[in-house]
């Protein structure tokens, strides 16, 4: 399957190589393995000694409660979008970054609409699961249709109010 | 069974029209195809909703209609005031 | 007012680009309308009963004289040359093509406008009082604040698909014309014991079908604090908000649920660790925003003109609309006016594009080129040299436009209700043009003052039924126009839901309804009291029992 990914903020199209592994389905040998929040927790050992990457899927009512201390041991977070409505892991992306400093991928599954894309990228996605009927390319333009940002977010881009007053207090970093 | 029409907004300008009997959408409801046999309303519905899906109209559904006949013309009301005035156009002025 | 940088009209250009790109793929059916539907509503555009309705963004109701008639080329050029007013301060446009909604954003963007955020469930306009800068009661001018507000909120990544919509209000003065507790949040100038201004920030309020007033939530925010406070309250709601229920998503059911004190609690954690300073403001960014909004340069003038007083005495007509349609100012020798947009039998804020023309240039004659709308669906010319105010009124005579109604019985609000709008359940519109008609000559022979009479189609309460002295909302009861009643409702500082005074009434009875209660306050008020207070000092039984013909 293809994903967008953003490296060094610039939105490519990459192969995934991620398995999205069932409650109750036995874990493959050696390929980056991600469970949900449920298995997560219930085979955390077993998940973590097998040396194999491993990312942790929340559905979107799910949250990072009691995941923090976790974090470093995940090398993908994602986080699921059930519908075009619902946008509390926009909330999620921030605090992972701008609290916990997560520094692994967060991909966005679901229904992950392009015209969402940009937003998402703000909070701090840099992977999305983009829903097949929905041009790659056209995607990738997604990213760079607006330019100015009126608020910091998790993309360390510099709000509008901050590059009026030349700058003071404009610095924000996303660890 | 009460007479029931197949009516939907345009997309591209959002006009209210209604589905005649060729499946064309036409601004007045008098020519719309009205039916009071269901299998006739699910037919024509259909075709509306296929039309939705190409993106010609938003939302299709069935609106019932009283029919006034006489020999000069057909006319259909709306049995429903929000339809009557989708149908009509605002009861107000419009300046 | 506010002017457009670079950034800003950088920030338009793109937007509009991006929506027309938007459309273009909605009509070449590369998005389907479910997925259409949230980025066209983000950028003002309904579909209604009889067409697309695009509904401009006016910031805290505040309107150049130029952009004022370039929503009158639009009202003429892409409408049926007409616009409507609503509680919001923003205008709706009826008749709208989606096929032209680019051209008309393009339009907009050139006079430094938009749509953007007018719908959906983000953070929509911010709204104001209308006399801001002109109050004297004003602790301090909030339109900086919803300026800043605006920015901040403006395309913001994280709270762009909130449970429900959400909306602010910010007042800076005692009166409360703002509406600010029926609104999501409320942010208040105040004076602090150590005599700094900050904010109290109220949450909660919203009407809709479960009406509820603000409550405080905290009594003093210094501010630099402003929009660290606001993301922390906005983040509390978008991870606890409910999503399962449309009734049930907006911040006061949140906040009813957990009571304030454990919302207090939420939000002030969730700030502790947000209060970074990427959101604090500086002084200099604050200093920088008021310069946009300093006193326009007044001449010098005695506090009375007796140029005034004397046309007052010798035409009674002027003297009577200056009695209800003046509003102090804090400039010697000036007044704010009030232009209706309730003529008697006429669409409670509704205004043609030549009456927009004319108003531009009696703006930009007599008032400095700015106007200014109201939540009560009316026009202000905030500077008006007192010496001037004959002219003026002659002027707006001639345009239909000085009806001398504002706050009386006749000033009704009212949403378009079943005339056009998809969700209503019955009409607005010509219940308030026959009780504007019946209560004419009532208001003329008994002075029916300070009366707030609000119209809502549904239970969505555009117009605020629920906050209305008298509130009336359609409803639809076995496939007929059915009108439910409520007195008592209040939306300044007194702020207040009214109750339901007993069964609905029928299209045909309403007027005759609204009417019997307003005999019956005659009865029963003392001296000059106000409507609300006399239902607040004798409840609803006189009412009732006038209503229903109860012994
Ligand atoms: S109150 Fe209802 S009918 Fe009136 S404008 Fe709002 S949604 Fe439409």
């Amino acid at each position: 399957m293809q994903i967008i990914r953003l490296i060094e903020g610039q939105p490519a199209t990459d192969i995934d190589v991620w398995t999205r592994i069932d409650d109750g389905e036995p874990l493959p040998e050696y390929a980056p393995t991600m469970v949900s929040l449920a298995r997560w927790r219930s085979g955390r050992n077993d998940l973590v000694r097998r040396n194999v990457a491993v990312g942790v899927r929340l559905a979107s009512h799910e949250t990072l409660e009691g995941l923090a201390g976790d974090l470093e041991r995940l090398d993908l977070i994602a986080l699921d979008f059930p519908n075009l409505n619902d946008g509390r892991h926009f909330t999620t992306a921030r605090l992972l970054r701008e609290r916990h400093g997560y520094r692994g991928e967060i991909r966005a599954t679901g229904q992950v609409l392009r015209d969402q894309l940009f937003a998402m990228a703000r909070c701090g996605f840099d992977s999305f699961d983009l829903q097949a009927h929905q041009s790659a390319e056209s995607a990738r333009e997604a990213f760079s249709e607006i330019s100015v940002v009126f608020q910091p977010a998790a993309d360390g881009r510099t709000a509008a109010h901050a590059i009026r007053t030349g700058g003071a207090g404009a610095h924000f970093s996303a660890s | 069974m009460p007479r029931r029409v197949i009516t939907a907004n345009r997309l591209i300008d959002g006009v209210v029209v209604w589905r005649d009997a060729a499946g064309r959408w036409r601004e007045e409801i008098d020519r719309a195809a009205a039916s009071d046999d269901d299998k006739t309303v699910a037919r024509l519905l259909s075709g509306a909703r296929t039309d939705e899906a190409a993106g010609v109209v938003i939302g299709p559904y069935e609106v019932e209609v009283e029919v006034e006949q006489n020999t000069a013309s057909r006319r259909f009301l709306p049995t429903h005031l929000r339809e009557r005035i989708r149908a009509g156009g605002p009861t107000v002025a419009l300046h | 007012m506010y002017a457009y940088d670079t950034l800003d009209r950088t920030f338009v250009a793109q937007r509009t680009a991006q929506f027309r790109e938007q459309v273009r793929r909605r009509l070449a059916n590369e998005l389907s309308e479910d997925e259409f539907k949230p980025l066209r509503l983000r950028n003002g555009l309904y579909l209604q009963l009889h067409a697309y309705m695009l509904r401009v963004a006016i910031p805290y109701g505040l309107v150049s004289a130029d952009q004022l008639r370039a929503l009158a080329r639009i009202a003429r050029r892409y409408d049926r040359g007409y616009g409507h007013f609503t509680t919001r301060q923003n205008i709706q446009f009826n008749w709208i093509s989606l096929k032209d909604a680019p051209d008309i954003l393009n339009d907009l963007a050139a006079v430094e406008m938009h749509a953007v955020q007018t719908s959906g469930n983000c953070i929509r306009n911010i709204t104001t009082d209308q006399f801001a800068g002109v109050a004297a009661d004003e602790i301090e001018d909030p339109r900086p604040w919803a300026e800043i507000i605006r920015q901040w909120s403006t395309n913001h990544p994280e709270f762009s698909f909130l449970p429900r919509k959400f909306k602010v209000a910010v007042t800076g003065s005692a009166s409360d014309r703002s509406a600010m507790r029926v609104h999501d949040i409320g942010v208040r100038l105040v004076r602090g014991i150590d005599g700094a201004i900050g904010f109290e920030i109220w949450v909660g309020g919203g009407l809709g079908r479960t009406p509820m007033i603000a409550q405080l939530l905290r009594g003093f925010l210094p501010k630099e604090h402003l929009l660290g406070y606001l993301e922390a309250v906005l983040r509390v709601y978008n991870v606890e908000g409910r999503r399962d229920n449309l009734y049930k998503s907006r911040i006061k059911i949140l906040v009813s649920t957990l009571g304030i004190e454990r919302f207090r609690d939420l939000v002030e954690a969730e700030w502790t660790l947000t209060s970074g300073p990427g959101l604090r403001l500086e002084t200099a960014g604050i200093a920088r925003m008021q310069s946009h909004f300093r006193a326009p340069p007044y001449a010098d003038m005695p506090g009375r003109s007796r140029e005034f007083e004397a046309k007052r005495l010798e035409d009674s007509a002027f003297a009577r609309w200056a009695k209800a349609n003046l509003f102090p100012h804090k400039q010697p020798g000036y007044a704010a006016v009030t232009i209706s947009l309730k003529p008697i039998g006429g669409v409670p804020g509704d205004l043609t594009a030549a009456q927009m023309d004319a108003v531009a240039s009696l703006a930009d004659a007599y008032s400095l080129g700015e106007i200014r709308v109201t939540h009560r669906q009316n026009l202000v010319l905030a500077h008006v040299p007192q010496d001037r105010l004959h002219d003026l009124w002659r002027a707006l005579d001639a345009l239909d436009l000085a009806t001398p109604n504002l706050s009386r019985a006749t000033d009704i609000i009212a949403c378009p209700g079943m005339d056009y709008c998809g969700l209503a359940t019955a009409r607005s519109i010509p219940v308030a043009q026959r009780l504007s008609e019946r209560l004419a000559a009532l208001d003329e022979q008994y002075d029916l003052d300070q009366l707030s009479i609000n119209i809502s189609g549904c239970v969505n309460s555009c117009s605020h039924h629920h906050v209305g002295h008298i509130g009336i909302l359609g409803l639809e009861k076995g496939g007929a126009e059915s009108y439910q009643v409520t007195l008592g409702g209040s939306s300044a500082e007194d702020a207040a839901v009214g109750r339901i005074i007993g069964p609905g009434f029928g299209a045909e009875d309403v007027v005759d309804a609204v009417e019997t209660i307003l005999i019956t306050y005659l009865g029963q008020r003392e001296d000059s009291e106000r409507f609300l207070d006399t239902v607040r000092r004798v409840g609803q039984d006189p009412f009732r029992r006038a209503l229903y013909k109860q012994p």
